[in-house]
């Protein structure tokens, strides 16, 4: 099993190294090529109108788009969950998603940087009690299709039911970063979900 | 400096400001550039560009070298115009030592403040008590012992200083490589030379021992200063640059859009010359700039910091 990280701007190294202590192979991934030969990806954290232009003008975003339609398992996490949207609110009129998860995503929903915050969200299917979030600048979930699971909201604070965390078919999306905090279990969780879809395929 | 940190499992109420939320912003700006812009004019052309950040300032570098007199914090309504007018996070420079520009700043809502060596320092000792805020700061540094002595403050992302607004990039590459042949070196040492290596570099043992356990710093290091062309910021990102910040390289030069939307490309794919080359064509006139060997000692803003 080899999963990708999306490299073209963001937080790539932090997946890379949580990937790695899950037990699979990760490599970057920039170009279409470099798509073809992973089985699974995942899209960091960054700015994702730079990630949209950037995969736009280096031919990446049609391949990615294929992928996806066909059943390829992505996490997104902050700008990942925004590339894995439909729709985006207060996005720049140019941006390009991967309308992978039939969701409303709104960017830096939460406020600016002095807004972002670290607090504990429940995540169904995730055990071990709340996860440690970390929120930067994040987008939250405004509203999902009947076949979007809903598996986190952000439970204190002024944002307290928000939906921060959403799955649907293959495709998992989060507002906040586990990549930066240390705690494996949304990595593994995706890994076991692009496991399982191996194995359906056959 | 984990005891900065709070603790997870004290409260469960979201806590705002932490070293995580200030360092983590950083994190996400990695792969990207950040780049120097005086209107909101400019700051579109940016975002357009595909900048992951945009730097408000009141002259870039270039103009306070040629007009000289005293480089202050922007007027609040640039500042505002700016966030009014990008999606992309919106920094801002404070005088070093200047916790009043910094306060006014944070209360304007900007996304990072870079405590400079390019406006005119408000405090020949001190340096900002970064701790004491919820915005997260950037400070520059020529070495080591500089970076470590801004992260010992509270600085949650470290660039190299550069000489800023003269295009020449050589400043740079001597910091980036003094601060990464510096942390190598702490890696190769013995635990129990750490303690003489600490007072060499005039830094906090703490900080030293955690360098020299990880290979890196404990923040995410960008480059800065003098960087004026693809090849440039894709030469910085080789050396071991996390990220790019242009300040005069853009807009003082002949197409500003074109070149910022090279320069881009060229941080995203810095190991690949002929990504390098291709962007590189036909962007007209670079900046003129000027050798820093050129400057007089007194007056490299690098020199500024201590």
């Amino acid at each position: 099993m080899i999963i990708g990280v999306l490299a073209l701007q963001g937080d790539v190294r932090e997946h890379l190294n949580a990937l790695a202590e899950c037990d699979v192979v990760a490599r970057p991934v920039r170009r279409p090529e470099e798509l073809d030969s992973v089985d699974a990806l995942v899209i960091p954290g960054g700015e994702s109108t730079t990630m949209s232009k950037l995969a736009i003008e280096f031919g990446v975003l049609e391949p990615l788009r294929k992928r996806v339609a066909g059943g390829m398992p992505v996490y997104g996490s902050c700008a990942g969950m925004i590339m894995l949207a439909t729709d985006v609110v207060d996005g720049r009129p140019d941006q390009q998603t991967l309308a992978g998860i039939d969701m409303v995503v709104r960017r830096n929903a939460f406020g600016r940087q002095v807004d972002s915050f670290e607090g504990p969200v429940e995540i169904a299917g995730i055990d071990g009690g709340p996860f440690h979030a970390v929120f930067i600048r994040a987008p939250w979930v405004e509203s999902v299709a009947a076949d979007v699971e809903v598996l986190g909201r952000v439970t204190e604070g002024p944002a307290a039911g928000r939906i921060v965390a959403v799955r649907q078919r293959n495709l998992l999306a989060t507002a906040f970063h586990p990549e930066l905090t240390g705690d494996l279990r949304v990595h593994r969780f995706f890994v076991e979900m692009a496991r399982a879809a191996e194995t359906t395929e056959g | 400096m984990s005891e900065q940190t709070p603790s997870s499992t004290s409260s469960n109420a979201p806590v705002t400001g932490s070293a995580r939320v200030k360092r983590g912003m950083a994190e996400m700006l990695k792969g990207g550039v950040i780049m120097d812009v005086v209107t909101p004019e400019q700051a579109k052309i940016a975002e357009d560009a595909g900048a992951v950040a945009v730097m408000a300032l009141e002259r870039v570098p270039a103009d306070i070298r040629a007009q000289g007199g005293v480089s202050r914090m922007s007027d609040p309504d640039m500042i505002d115009g700016i966030i009014n007018t990008v999606s992309i996070p919106v920094m801002a420079k404070a005088r070093i030592g200047h916790f009043v520009e910094a306060q006014v700043l944070q209360s304007l809502g900007v996304d990072y403040v870079d405590e400079s060596e390019v406006l005119t320092p408000a405090d020949f000792e001190n340096h900002i008590d970064k701790w004491a805020f919820t915005v997260p700061f950037v400070c520059g540094a020529t070495n080591l012992g500089e970076a470590l002595r801004r992260i010992n403050e509270g600085a949650a992302m470290i660039r190299s200083k550069g000489e800023a607004g003269t295009g020449d990039v050589s400043n740079a590459t001597t910091h980036m490589r003094k601060i990464r042949q510096e942390i190598r070196r702490l890696t190769s040492l013995p635990e129990d030379e750490l303690y003489v290596a600490a007072k060499e570099l005039q830094a906090p043992y703490e900080l030293v021992k955690e360098v020299a356990a990880t290979g890196k710093l404990p923040v995410v290091l960008f480059t800065a200063g003098g960087i004026a062309t693809p090849a440039d910021a894709a030469m910085m990102m080789q050396l071991g640059a996390e990220g790019v910040f242009v300040g005069s390289g853009i807009f003082k030069s002949g197409n500003p859009a074109q070149r910022a939307a090279a320069i881009v490309k060229a941080t995203t794919f810095y190991d690949d010359p002929d990504v390098i080359a291709k962007v590189s064509r036909g962007l007209g006139e670079a900046m003129v700039g000027i050798n820093v060997d050129d400057i007089p000692v007194p007056h490299r803003l690098a020199e500024r910091g201590w």
